[in-house]
């Protein structure tokens, strides 16, 4: 039962991982390769708020979501003037960066060996500990990006954020800022992103430098192209498929070392198969790559 | 109103524009002739802020605008339409319309996540962008996906786009080119309405007939340089004009 639950609740923090990352992908049409490190951000943020500074969980979620919102503007007010495939590699080359300061910043972040013993999170003297407790509170955390997307892209807010990624000339023309936008979009979905980091790190107890690579970004991106860029229901369905499928791919018996590296040749398969039959993904409406 | 003094620009040693002075009065309907090339687009590129100059500068009214961004022109009410047309396709017609009404409160982000007093506003722009979409002929087509629409429809889509910004100035870049004649004569009834209306309308034209039918004052551009300027009567006449312009 433990097991099941335990899927439930990393559903429900890739699914704020994938509905927070759709906001820039699938609404604004911008490729963010660093969403992982926003995830690693708040994580790092929220852990060392509550292990060296004893602070309690909610401060130190708050704390992390701030974080990575300031860091989005280091990347986005330089690379959002860029083009379109000169945004993906400044994101890429951020992602790198944060990943090796997770690693390197020893005195801080101990590294490669982690940081070990986060509290459970205490919320207004709600002890979260039970596997229940957890899948209450992700889904709650789930329930609260899809909310925050939901009401961005039904507003007139979403509307330039559609408008520019159908056409942000013609945005510009009509007196958007296109640039404030962006940025705006892209500081909601890092603090969305880092929200999920810190409920990661207080309920494994323990984060390392390798939960928050590149891969990790690519896997969050391939919930959100393989569910359906720009649905809102898509990015979940993405999440909760590709939180599954290697789950699946652990009852076929393999030995570890097979396994791990199936599970990323299904992923490129599944990827590949998608982009032929369904390029809109799973619940999309418009095809990721127009 | 518009006015621009010694604007130069070149693409990698192609002169574009070479010190061109214009000045538009606050209302008026101006075409802008010239063959290919003549650097007629690039002129309203600059205008708009689409293309930096590498001299001269732009004035609205007596503020300088010279090098402010595309958007922030818009803002101060000069609205653009675009050779090949730029509208969202993907979306309804309406919502083109409703994207470029100006100083949406749900356009920021907490009114956008709070919903106050959104709907009211949205209200509003919504019926400004009906009566708008009324005016040009397009009501009917409201809630059909603008990608539907015809190439002549479309072209009716950007200048109900342009107005909804609240422009004064209205900048079209071929705005009857490619359409069939009957809506040509609906196009150029529109832009003389909006000019009696008071507006500034200058459009980019190939066709001297559609010329000589609405426009009050021609420029004509060549290899970068206004070579002349008048009312179509008397510039269209003149012999080295119609050589230089067919040739």
């Amino acid at each position: 039962m433990d097991y099941v639950l335990h899927i439930a609740v990393l559903i429900g923090i890739y699914t704020t991982l994938s509905v927070s990352l759709d906001l820039l992908v699938g609404h604004t049409g911008l490729l963010s390769l660093a969403h992982a490190a926003f995830y690693g951000l708040g994580a790092y943020t929220s852990a060392l708020f509550a292990v060296q500074l004893g602070a309690p969980f909610p401060v130190g979620v708050l704390a992390g979501m701030v974080m990575a919102a300031l860091v989005s503007l280091i990347v986005s007010l330089p690379s959002l003037r860029l083009h379109e495939d000169y945004f993906v590699i400044a994101t890429f080359g951020f992602q790198m960066i944060i990943f090796s300061i997770f690693n390197n910043w020893i005195e801080l972040s101990r590294g490669p060996l982690g940081i070990p013993g986060i509290p459970q999170p205490v919320i207004l003297g709600w002890a979260v500990q039970s596997h229940f407790e957890f899948v209450f509170l992700s889904t709650l955390l789930a329930s609260f990006a899809f909310l925050v997307v939901g009401l961005i892209t039904t507003s007139p807010f979403g509307r330039v954020l559609r408008a520019i990624r159908e056409d942000e000339v013609f945005a510009q023309a009509m007196g958007k800022n296109t640039v404030r936008f962006k940025i705006t979009a892209f500081a909601v979905s890092a603090m969305l992103a880092a929200s999920a980091g810190s409920l990661y790190a207080h309920y494994v107890t323990y984060i390392d430098p390798t939960s928050f690579t590149v891969m990790e970004s690519i896997l969050v991106i391939s919930m959100v192209i393989i569910g359906g860029a720009g649905s809102l229901w898509g990015p979940m369905v993405g999440a909760i498929v590709l939180v599954m499928l290697p789950e699946a791919l652990r009852f076929l018996g393999l030995p570890s070392s097979i396994a791990a590296n199936l599970r990323q040749i299904v992923y490129g398969v599944l990827l590949v198969v998608m982009m032929m039959i369904r390029p809109g993904g799973l619940m999309g409406r418009y095809g990721f790559g127009r | 109103m518009l006015r621009c003094e010694g604007l130069t620009k070149s693409f990698d040693g192609v002169q574009a524009l070479v010190n061109v002075h214009l000045h538009f009065p606050e209302s008026g309907i101006a075409a802008i002739i010239g063959p290919n090339g003549a650097g007629k687009t690039t002129l309203l590129h600059v205008l708009t802020g689409f293309l930096r100059s590498d001299a001269g500068r732009c004035f609205l009214g007596e503020r300088e605008i010279t090098r402010l961004a595309s958007h922030r022109i818009a803002r101060l009410g000069v609205a653009r339409t675009f050779q090949d047309l730029r509208l969202i396709l993907q979306v309804p017609v309406l919502e083109n319309v409703l994207l470029a009404r100006p100083e949406q409160q749900g356009e920021r982000l907490l009114p956008a996540l709070l919903r106050f007093g959104l709907r009211a506003e949205e209200e509003e722009n919504r019926e400004e962008a009906l009566r708008l979409l009324r005016f040009v002929g397009l009501e009917a087509k409201a809630y059909e996906l603008a990608g539907t629409l015809s190439y002549g429809q479309q072209k009716l889509l950007t200048l109900a786009c342009c107005l909804a910004t609240g422009a004064k100035i209205l900048l079209l870049d071929e705005p009857v080119a490619g359409v069939h004649p009957e809506m040509v004569m609906h196009i150029l009834g529109l832009l003389r309405q909006l000019w009696q209306a008071g507006k500034l309308v200058v459009f980019i034209e190939h066709d001297l007939a559609v010329v000589r039918e609405v426009a009050e004052r021609v420029i004509v551009m060549d290899e970068g340089k206004i070579i002349a300027e008048g009312p179509p009567h008397e510039i269209l006449e003149q012999p080295e004009i119609i050589e230089a312009y067919l040739a």
